[in-house]
């Protein structure tokens, strides 16, 4: 094996222009799959860590109505607060949120929006609540970039809003957007109206009512309560994680065509020396080899492009990746417009795991394409081969 | 003659051919001891390079018993013959069949290097055979740098390297001018001569044969005259 290793080791840098072009089309796979597979990783993380940050804390409870996919259920997604809940609320680790359905006329223009009710002393999530403190004679709203762009509300606007009560009447009253927050996470922000908690739940004629809590930590805040059901974070990421496994799936596709041009370059080398070594293979029969230690010498040399590839990567992936990771990857289009949650600069995280595991699969490919050319060898006859007769 | 280290009882060896089959090789009785220096001489399709690949159990023989070094080379596996011609036998051929990818010193150091001799003993025996071709100032020149002559000084380095029992040349100076012809034939003699090495060639070359002790001229598939040169 060790001289088959040092064998092919000799060959293949013997060959020259030839190795390097395989080399570092293979090596270009390598920085590129764990790039990719970094900015997954990245975005994943990122996505995660911004939903847990904006909206769902450590976890929430949901009215056993509610459904965020289905705004018909607003309509009977609340109810009085349960009183194992007031502990948690009155020390900080549980916010109360009401949700309902509206309409703002920002310009004469009618828009649907959410109403969401939060409390302005909350600091559990990052949206700017504080600043739903700040004018005692209108009722002060939060809204986000998106939100603000697609109304075309800036902060000081004033904005009829019109809502239904719990009666099912409608009324309508004046708001002014004290703030404009930019988030990467779209479902605290598209279409939404942020407003004080005690003012929503007069407005609705639901005192004290709630849709959903959200809480700060789930090992030490997790009450009981018969109207609501507890959503841990994994549930609440769960739609986000198959949307970026779908991401992923689309996203291997192109590093599989991007491998497999890299392995039918070694395949197509491989195929090519068989043709062309004929002599050579005869010349190791002659020496003392068998066929089949000849095929297992063209397959480890078919195999080491990839080591070479990964010791050619390395030199320049690796001050590539580690540049990505501090600057990130800034995307080229408005990220908001997407749906879900992604920031305007993504940073790709690498793991050891990552790493190695995109070294395996490469590798492995690598062997495989090279091996299944050179099993022709063990059929050639070494008499004809050493006169490079074709076979 | 001493020792015998080749023997060769009712050798025939026929090819298929379609449907027919081609014999090249009817019924061949020979024996060749420690030594010698011999070659199978004849026309193109005589049979003396089919002859001479079953010697160094590159090929088998249809029938009859082919003995090299005390081995039946039709009773032996893949891997006996592999380890028969790594350990005993050396090859020069026509067309050199270097590694043209690797150095002088690479190519000669190859047999050593499969028999697991160390770093400084590979180093050492390869020396010592490029001294014995007059090539130890060529040790880093690959053979795509090299004159045809020299090409052929660097294939009887790699055969010699190991001091193989035998040596099986096929048409050793088919490529080689006059002067680089009786070079190695030169060479060749004087290996023989001072390592005890059996040579056995095959050639129509008269300036090969010249160098011959024993010759063996085969027609048609058949031994046609066995002729044995007095010292």
């Amino acid at each position: 094996m060790k001289t088959a290793i040092k064998l092919a080791y000799r060959n293949l840098i013997g060959a020259g222009l030839r190795t390097w072009l395989n080399v570092i089309v293979l090596s270009f796979s390598f920085v590129v799959i764990i790039w990719m597979k970094g900015i997954l990783v990245g975005w994943d993380r990122q996505a995660k860590s911004d939903m847990i940050s904006w909206e769902i804390g450590d976890g929430q409870y949901w009215h056993k109505t509610y459904d965020p996919f289905d705004q018909f259920t607003l309509q009977d997604a609340h109810a009085p607060i349960p009183p194992a809940f007031k502990a948690g609320i009155k020390n900080g680790d549980m916010l109360p949120v009401l949700i309902s359905q509206g309409t703002i006329y920002p310009e004469g223009r009618m828009q649907s929006v959410l109403i969401k009710g939060i409390d302005p002393g909350q600091d559990i999530l990052n949206l700017p609540t504080q600043k739903l403190d700040t004018t005692p004679d209108i009722i002060p709203a939060i809204i986000g970039t998106t939100m603000a762009r697609t109304s075309r509300l800036k902060v000081g606007d004033h904005v009829t809003l019109r809502w239904r009560d719990a009666n099912g009447t409608f009324d309508a009253t004046e708001i002014c957007i004290t703030n404009i927050f930019k988030t990467n996470v779209p479902t605290v922000d598209v279409s939404q109206v942020w407003i004080p908690l005690e003012t929503m739940q007069s407005m609705l004629l639901m005192p004290d009512e709630a849709t959903l809590f959200t809480i700060r930590d789930s090992e030490t805040t997790q009450p009981a309560s018969e109207n609501y059901k507890f959503m841990p974070v994994k549930t609440l990421v769960a739609d986000l994680e198959s949307m970026i496994k779908t991401k992923s799936v689309g996203q291997s596709i192109f590093y599989v065509v991007l491998l497999l041009l890299a392995l039918l370059a070694i395949f197509d080398t491989q195929v090519l020396s068989i043709f062309r070594r004929q002599k050579e293979i005869g010349t190791y029969v002659a020496l003392g080899y068998t066929q089949k230690q000849v095929v297992w010498l063209f397959t480890i040399e078919g195999a080491m492009h990839a080591i070479l590839a990964a010791v050619v990567g390395a030199i320049y992936g690796i001050p590539f990746l580690i540049w990505q990771a501090k600057t990130g990857w800034a995307l080229p289009v408005e990220t908001s417009d997407y749906g879900f949650a992604i920031a305007e600069t993504l940073y790709p995280v690498y793991s050891v795991g990552l790493v190695i595991s995109t070294m395996l699969i490469v590798m492995l490919a690598t062997a495989i394409v090279s091996y299944w050319p050179s099993r022709r060898i063990a059929k050639m006859n070494p008499t004809e081969a050493l006169r490079g007769k074709l076979q | 003659m001493d020792h015998s280290i080749i023997q060769i009882e009712k050798l025939t060896k026929s090819f298929p051919m379609g449907k027919s089959k081609f014999t090249a090789l009817y019924g061949i009785d020979l024996s060749f001891g420690e030594g010698e220096f011999a070659g199978f001489i004849g026309p193109s399709g005589s049979g003396k390079t089919t002859l001479l690949n079953i010697i160094g159990s590159l090929d088998v023989p249809t029938t009859g018993n082919v003995l090299v070094l005390g081995n039946s080379v039709g009773e032996l596996t893949a891997k006996q013959a592999a380890r028969l011609r790594k350990e005993s036998l050396g090859f020069i051929f026509q067309s050199y069949n270097l590694l043209a990818v690797h150095t002088v010193f690479e190519n000669v150091e190859f047999p050593l290097l499969l028999l697991k001799y160390s770093t400084s003993e590979r180093r050492n025996m390869v020396m010592d055979a490029l001294a014995w071709v007059g090539l130890t100032d060529k040790v880093k020149s690959k053979p795509p740098q090299l004159s045809g002559g020299e090409c052929q000084r660097v294939a009887i380095a790699r055969a010699m390297v190991k001091r193989p029992s035998l040596v099986l040349a096929d048409e050793p100076t088919a490529n080689l001018d006059a002067a680089n012809s009786h070079n190695i034939l030169q060479t060749m003699v004087k290996l023989n001569r001072d390592l005890k090495t059996t040579f056995l060639f095959a050639t129509h070359d008269e300036k090969v044969i010249g160098y011959l002790r024993r010759k063996v001229y085969l027609l048609d598939g058949k031994i046609d005259k066995d002729e044995v040169l007095s010292n």
